[in-house]
């Protein structure tokens, strides 16, 4: 279970969350919806503790990793995946290494295991026989989807996924879609997904939540999100040139 | 004048955050390097990419360095009728000084920007970050692997660039100023002593030590894009030069006196 209360956090005099309150049940895929630039990232980060909030706490299975030191922090880490908007794989590894990289560092696992391993990651995400490739080496998309295999490649139960359908084309998107899925069905994880893609947030959510002006202003489930009276919510889930969010 | 002394106060702050921010990272990484588990294969890629790359350019500045350093004291020691002395004056300010030093400003110009650069462009693109939801301490995958490299492969560096330097010297006295072979070498290991050369090598070390620091605290701290990076890459280079040039400066002053 993941509880966020009353998170704040300001960039030099820029308030970006304003006492955001978010809950998310064991198991549960959580889908965060919002525009460009307020916050998602941000808030994620905040999950796992790679940035400190001026105020407010994220309570992981009882613990707040606001106030954990590092070597505990590192431990919460260790059961979770991160995907970041930009992939942000290490250019001096080896795809191969890079998704392997938790199993190595923090794992006694043999080398056969790993390849085993990263071979299997890599093909839940679409992709085969490309290990020995520098990140360098691959499309936008195809780095998007090696830093999904990353994150997942160590079995978390707790995935953290920033916009994964975007930059990839429309069938890999749904392979995506089901993959999320599946593991929330089959390894029961608990996840948070950012997206802009509402068919993606429809098709992945069991509860999905409006992040505007630093806080979470509706959740629901996707039919009770569809189905929304708020104006706010409704142009954005419409794609609304105008509306009460530009206005 | 409130707004001048309060800018004042800021960069005073500055300053002072940036050396508390540089003496943090130097320990982190001293300590680091006693602390499992060992990058064996990180740090040997690190010494090959900063020793080995390296060498051709210490190669030739150190040589040019003591052919330049033979004319411009026979200049003034032949007008005195002490050439003999030409070869001591060569050894002792190679291996004091000029070594060291130049060895230090070509890999903080080399290796120093390279670290900054590298490291810049991680935090930027966030791998600095990848790294840390991945709980691995980037001071202990990246730091360490750079300091330990450059504790060894400036002082090692640093003694080839002395031993170059003299045999510049060597090749100029015996060719140009007709200086006896075993004249300049006999008068190198008697003036020799083994203070020239390790204090010389200490310095080296403190060298290492600053330009590591410097440069890995200049590019975690990057922020910004590629402008960044840049900025961050040639702040690290010129702070390098300076701190090493006034660290010369204080232990040079310190041996002089013990
Ligand atoms: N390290 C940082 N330093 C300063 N400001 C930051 C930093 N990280 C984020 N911000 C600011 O916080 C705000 C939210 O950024 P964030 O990256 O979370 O947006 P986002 O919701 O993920 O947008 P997008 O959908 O475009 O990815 C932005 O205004 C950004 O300028
Ligand atoms: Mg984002």
């Amino acid at each position: 279970m993941i509880e966020i209360i009353n998170l704040c956090k300001t960039f030099n005099g820029h308030e970006v969350l304003k006492k955001l309150n978010l809950l998310i049940k064991k198991g549960q895929t959580q889908v965060i919806i919002g525009r460009s630039g307020c916050g998602k990232s941000v808030l994620l980060k905040h999950i796992v503790g790679i940035l400190k909030p001026d105020s407010g706490q994220v309570i992981i299975d009882n613990q707040d990793i606001t106030r954990l030191n590092e070597k505990e922090i590192d431990r919460l880490r260790l059961r979770m995946g991160l995907l970041f908007q930009g992939a942000a794989l290490f250019d001096s590894l080896s795809v191969g290494e890079n998704v392997g990289f938790v199993l190595r560092e923090h794992t006694d696992s043999d080398e056969i295991t790993i390849r085993k391993r990263v071979r299997e990651s890599l093909e839940l995400v679409g992709l085969r026989g490309i290990e020995e490739l520098a990140p360098s080496e691959l499309s936008g998309g195809m780095k998007k989807r090696v830093g999904l295999a990353r994150a997942i490649c160590a079995r978390p139960d707790i995935i953290l996924y920033d916009e994964p359908t975007t930059g990839i084309d429309p069938i890999m998107a749904d392979a995506i879609n089901t993959l999320i899925r599946q593991l929330h069905d089959k390894l029961e994880v608990t996840s948070i997904a950012v997206t802009h893609d509402m068919v993606s947030a429809y098709k992945i959510a069991d509860r999905i939540s409006m992040l505007y002006d630093g806080r979470i202003i509706e959740s629901g489930s996707p039919q009770e999100i569809k189905d929304t009276k708020d104006p706010y919510v409704r142009q954005f889930i419409t794609g609304a040139a105008r509306g009460p969010i530009t206005d | 004048m409130k707004a001048y002394l309060n800018r004042l106060g800021k960069k005073f702050l500055d300053a002072l955050y940036y050396t508390g921010g540089i003496v943090l990272l130097g320990t982190k990484a001293t300590l680091g390097v006693f602390r499992p588990p060992f990058k064996r294969r990180q740090v040997f890629a690190q010494m090959s990419k900063i020793g080995v790359d390296s060498l051709f350019i210490v190669t030739l500045i150190s040589l040019f360095t003591g052919i330049v350093l033979v004319f411009q004291s026979a200049y003034q020691l032949q007008k005195l009728g002490a050439e003999r002395f030409i070869a001591h004056l060569v050894s002792i300010a190679m291996c004091r000084e000029m070594g060291p030093v130049f060895t230090a400003l070509i890999i903080a110009g080399r290796a120093g920007a390279s670290i900054s650069a590298e490291l810049g462009t991680m935090k930027v693109t966030e791998q600095v970050d990848a790294l840390q939801t991945m709980a691995s301490d980037p001071i202990h995958y990246l730091v360490v692997p750079r300091f330990l490299a450059l504790m060894t492969m400036v002082p090692i560096l640093t003694i080839y660039a002395n031993f170059i330097g003299i045999v510049g010297g060597y090749i100029v006295a015996i060719w140009k100023l007709g200086i006896t072979s075993s004249m300049f070498i006999n008068s190198t290991f008697e003036v020799l002593t083994l203070k020239d050369i390790f204090s010389g090598l200490f310095k080296s070390l403190i060298f290492a030590a600053v330009i590591c620091t410097v440069s890995c605290f200049e590019g975690l701290n990057a922020r910004g894009g590629a402008e960044g990076v840049g900025k961050a890459t040639t702040l690290a280079v010129v702070i390098s030069f300076v701190l090493i040039i006034a660290a010369d400066c204080l232990f040079t002053a310190f041996f002089y006196f013990v």
